[in-house]
């Protein structure tokens, strides 16, 4: 009985801790990339690099999440990963492209000086796909993938759906939005100013996208509807929306009367509370609408041999990230140096 | 037009994969290189050491971050092109990619951000220690990879289970028996390339007659390391065959061109250079030593290992390439343990400085390391082809259920992309070796650095005969 009980929970956990990795990869390097989009907008060059220093010692650990995401998706559910990643191809290679020039934007823009326009504009373009194609993967996930005999059996272009270009849309707001009260936090002047007033643009957007795909997930996907819309169900989940547009509220409010910290924290808690929405519309589908987080699992072996190297290795990685975060505490004045 | 989604997926791997590694082998021993720079920096106050470290900072933080890009294309990739690669061994080399994650992509990326941006943020002791903890994670790094690759070449503690393999004994699976040797061979291997890098750039300012005092420790640094690891590594080289002579017989055949042990014959000969050709089963203008061959591999005069024709067709590796790659791996590791030897013998002559015929042209070795790592893998790879995990899954079998179009896409972007950003890379280091290092003391007096070598030299004798030299 116990080794039936450790395949039930086993890949329960691994689900969670797979969702806590997304999770903090999409807030972490979503202020990244964020900073990024918003690029283009930056007044001065003074600015610009303003905005760059405030993430360049923490870009690449934030994007190792990513690698964590993929990583721990091949590691716990094989099976899901040999399904997903073939069906999501040409998204998946054209967010990593993205994701290469603005990984390199960052060191190259500082060494170059007459080349400089095309690291600003490696940077902004790269951040700003990046950031689409990933809502496209979102997208291209939550609407299901045809599966047969355990293996991908769909076309190349599934992905591309309306739903999925929303999507896309839908999170290059998201980031631009955390990425503007990243700077609201960290930065000081001008472009704390300007990061104050793009934040109080974006947020109503954000809503709006959050907001048609609330609806339209239960419209077109019958499955998605049956989970919220169903009695006992419609009162559990009653309180996410509710608690979205609470702090949608506080957010503005924070904007308005100025302070600096709490916008951050606010839309962290918007990002979470949209991720769990689509976590409960999804579980325990793995890859939906067919395989679950059961059939898709890892070995117990691997997935226990794994969780233990997790529970150890996780309190101290969160441990040194917390450090250097505070290490860079406070904010980047105008002119401040990089390296 | 008909694209085979399987070949172009080969090629497009190969190509990531040998992007990707050209630069860990040089942040690997890089790391490595500025921690010890640091740490000589607190323990003796040299100043040169506190410059050599930062310049050198500056050159690591592009190639890193090339690396870094570079890499998480290659993790997606698994799942991208191999996707049965995943489904079949995924839950053996999972975890090990995993703990890769766990313990050293986070360790190095997160202390990078200390390493970089604190030089004038927190105390000297906490700086070197970021440095070293980047230099651990790189290696870790190292560590997890290379097991995941040598399971792949030589399986061990698993079991099959319906055509999915299952881990039965993760010590056996994690030093699996090439393991040991891959590790080794390669780390030595980024060692040797980071100190070829750093002798060339030591020699085009001793040259130059620039930065005289920096220069002369880097080139010293880098001869030191050269003339001992050089024969270590040729050592570990041997060792590694003679292992995969054990696990993979059909690689050593292909490496050596041993088609077949005529009947009667004692002992094999050494292939120096052949046309291997493969549709007649046999090699064109061989040239061969006798017996060498049986030297080499079996440590005797007339024992013999199995030639290809031992091998059912479908079950053996192309020859040509392990044949080349290995050839050019040997013949530069062998250059390299000459450039190490002189070196050394001139620098212990007091002569290395002087001695223009030997550091002119050593300005240009730069790219010697790399060249042969990207051999040896080639050699590795190729030569276990046909299999992708051996004797579980062939390469074939591993392919993702994807169209042929959509992998040249993103084979021809991702030539675009990184020829761009790879030239990138290559201008902006340029760029900083140009710039040199920076710090107090560094440029001689006025004027010096365009005057020829000698002056130079004459000017700064000082600096290099300080005590402690
Ligand atoms: C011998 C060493 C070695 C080898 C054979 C490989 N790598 Fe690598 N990799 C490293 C050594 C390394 C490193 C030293 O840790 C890097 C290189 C430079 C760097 O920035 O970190 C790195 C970076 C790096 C990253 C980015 C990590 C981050 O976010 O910081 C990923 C995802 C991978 N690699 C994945 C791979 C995969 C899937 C490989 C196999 C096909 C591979 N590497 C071969
Ligand atoms: C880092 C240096 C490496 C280089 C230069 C390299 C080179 C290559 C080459 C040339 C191929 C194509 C072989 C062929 O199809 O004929 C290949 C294939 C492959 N390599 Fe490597 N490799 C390296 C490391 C690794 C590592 C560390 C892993 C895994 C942990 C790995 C996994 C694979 C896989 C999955 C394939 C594709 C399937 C195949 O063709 O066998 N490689 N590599
Ligand atoms: C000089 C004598 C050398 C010998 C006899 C030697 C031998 C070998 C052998 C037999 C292999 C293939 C192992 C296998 O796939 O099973 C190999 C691979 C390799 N070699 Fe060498 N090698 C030598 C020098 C070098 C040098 C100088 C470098 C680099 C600086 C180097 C880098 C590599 C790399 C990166 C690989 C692929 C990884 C691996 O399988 O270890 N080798 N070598």
């Amino acid at each position: 009985m116990l080794s039936l009980g450790m395949e039930y929970y086993l890949p329960v956990i691994w689900a969670l801790l797979l969702a806590v990795a997304i999770a903090m990869y999409v807030v972490l390097d979503g202020f990244d990339l964020g900073i990024g989009i918003l690029f283009p907008f930056a007044k001065s060059d003074v600015e610009k690099d303003q905005m760059m220093s405030s993430v360049a010692p923490f870009w690449d650990g934030n994007e190792t999440w990513l690698v964590l995401g993929g990583g721990g998706l091949l590691v716990a559910f094989p099976l899901a990963y040999s399904i997903v990643m073939p069906a999501l191809y040409l998204p998946v290679i054209f967010m990593l492209l993205a994701l290469v020039f603005r990984g390199v934007a960052f060191e190259f823009r500082h060494v170059a000086d007459t080349s400089r326009f095309l690291w600003n504009i490696a940077f902004a373009g790269g951040s700003t796909l990046a950031a689409f194609f990933q809502g496209m993967l979102l997208g291209g996930f939550v609407q299901g993938i045809k599966v047969e005999n355990n293996a991908f059996a769909g076309g190349p272009l599934d992905w591309a759906t309306p739903f999925a270009l929303m999507c896309g849309l839908g999170v290059v707001a998201g980031y631009a939005l955390i990425g503007s009260v990243w700077l609201v936090m960290k930065t000081e002047g001008t472009a704390a100013a300007q990061a104050r007033a793009h934040a109080r643009l974006l947020l109503p957007v954000v809503l709006i996208f959050m907001g048609i795909v609330s609806l339209w997930t239960p419209i077109a996907f019958p499955r998605i509807a049956e989970r919220w819309f169903t009695t006992p169900n419609l009162f559990y989940l009653a309180p996410v929306p509710i608690l979205t547009l609470a702090l949608a509220y506080g957010v503005w409010r924070w904007l308005e009367t100025g302070r600096e910290h709490l916008p951050f924290f606010g839309v962290i808690g918007l990002f979470l509370l949209g991720y769990i929405g689509i976590g409960i519309s999804i579980f325990p589908y793995l890859v939906p609408p067919t395989l679950t987080v059961w059939q898709t699992a890892a070995a117990p072996a691997s997935q226990v041999f794994m969780l233990i190297g997790t529970i150890f290795m996780l309190p101290i990685i969160l441990g040194y990230i917390a450090f250097v975060y505070w290490l860079f505490r406070g904010k980047v004045r105008e002119g401040e140096g990089y390296h | 037009m008909e694209f085979d989604p399987v070949l172009l997926a080969r090629i497009q791997f190969a190509f990531t994969v040998s992007f990707h590694i050209i630069f860990p082998s040089f942040t690997i021993g890089l790391a490595a290189y500025i921690a010890t720079l640091e740490v000589l920096w607190i323990t003796t106050g040299h100043e040169r050491y506190h410059r050599i470290a930062r310049f050198f900072t500056k050159i690591f933080a592009v190639s890193f971050a090339m690396g870094v890009v570079s890499g998480i294309v290659l993790s997606y990739q698994f799942g991208t092109n191999w996707s049965r690669f995943s489904h079949v061994v995924g839950n053996v080399v999972g975890p090990l990619i995993g703990y890769e994650v766990l313990t050293a992509f986070f360790l190095e990326a997160t202390f990078l951000g200390i390493m970089l941006f604190g030089w004038n943020r927190v105390p000297r002791g906490l700086h070197v220690f970021a440095c070293v903890m980047v230099a651990v994670g790189t290696t870790l790094s190292a560590f997890w990879i290379l097991s995941a690759n040598s399971w792949m070449q030589t399986p061990a503690g698993y079991e099959m289970i319906d055509g999915i393999a299952h881990p039965t004994d993760w010590l056996a699976a994690i030093f699996n028996p090439s393991f040991p040797y891959r590790l080794a061979h390669m780390v030595t291997a980024c060692y040797l390339t980071t100190a070829f890098v750093v002798l060339a750039v030591g020699a085009r300012y001793v040259h130059a007659g620039r930065y005289p005092e920096d220069s002369r420790t880097m080139m010293r640094m880098a001869i030191g390391l050269i003339a001992i690891m050089a024969p270590i590594q040729a050592f570990i080289g041997d060792q590694h065959g003679l292992n995969t002579l054990e696990h993979q017989p059909a690689k050593i055949a292909a490496i050596e061109a041993h088609w077949e042990n005529e009947p009667g014959a004692e002992g094999v000969p050494l292939v120096l250079f052949a046309i291997p050709n493969e549709a007649e089963e046999r090699n064109d203008y061989q040239i061969a030593i006798p017996h060498l061959g049986s030297l080499i591999l079996t440590h005797s005069w007339r024992d013999t290992f199995k030639g290809l024709k031992e091998f059912a067709p479908q079950d053996r590796p192309p020859v040509a390439i392990p044949f080349f790659a290995f050839r050019v791996m040997v013949g530069l590791g062998l250059l390299m343990i000459a450039i190490g030897w002189i070196g050394a013998w001139l620098l212990w002559r007091r002569r290395l400085f002087e001695s223009d015929w030997f550091v002119g042209p050593l300005q240009y070795v730069w790219p010697i390391g790399f060249v042969t790592i990207l051999s040896g893998w080639f050699v590795t790879e190729v030569g276990r082809q046909p299999w992708l995990a051996t004797g579980i899954l062939r390469t074939l079998d591993a392919a993702s259920p994807i169209e042929g179009w959509q992998v040249a896409t993103t084979l021809a972007l991702f030539v675009v992309v990184y020829g761009i950003v790879f030239s990138g890379g290559i201008y902006y280091i340029n760029r900083l070796i140009v710039k040199g290092p920076q710090g107090p003391a560094v440029e001689p007096p006025d004027g010096l650095p365009n005057r020829p070598l000698a002056s130079a030299h004459e000017a700064t004798r000082a600096a290099i005969n300080a005590p402690g030299e």
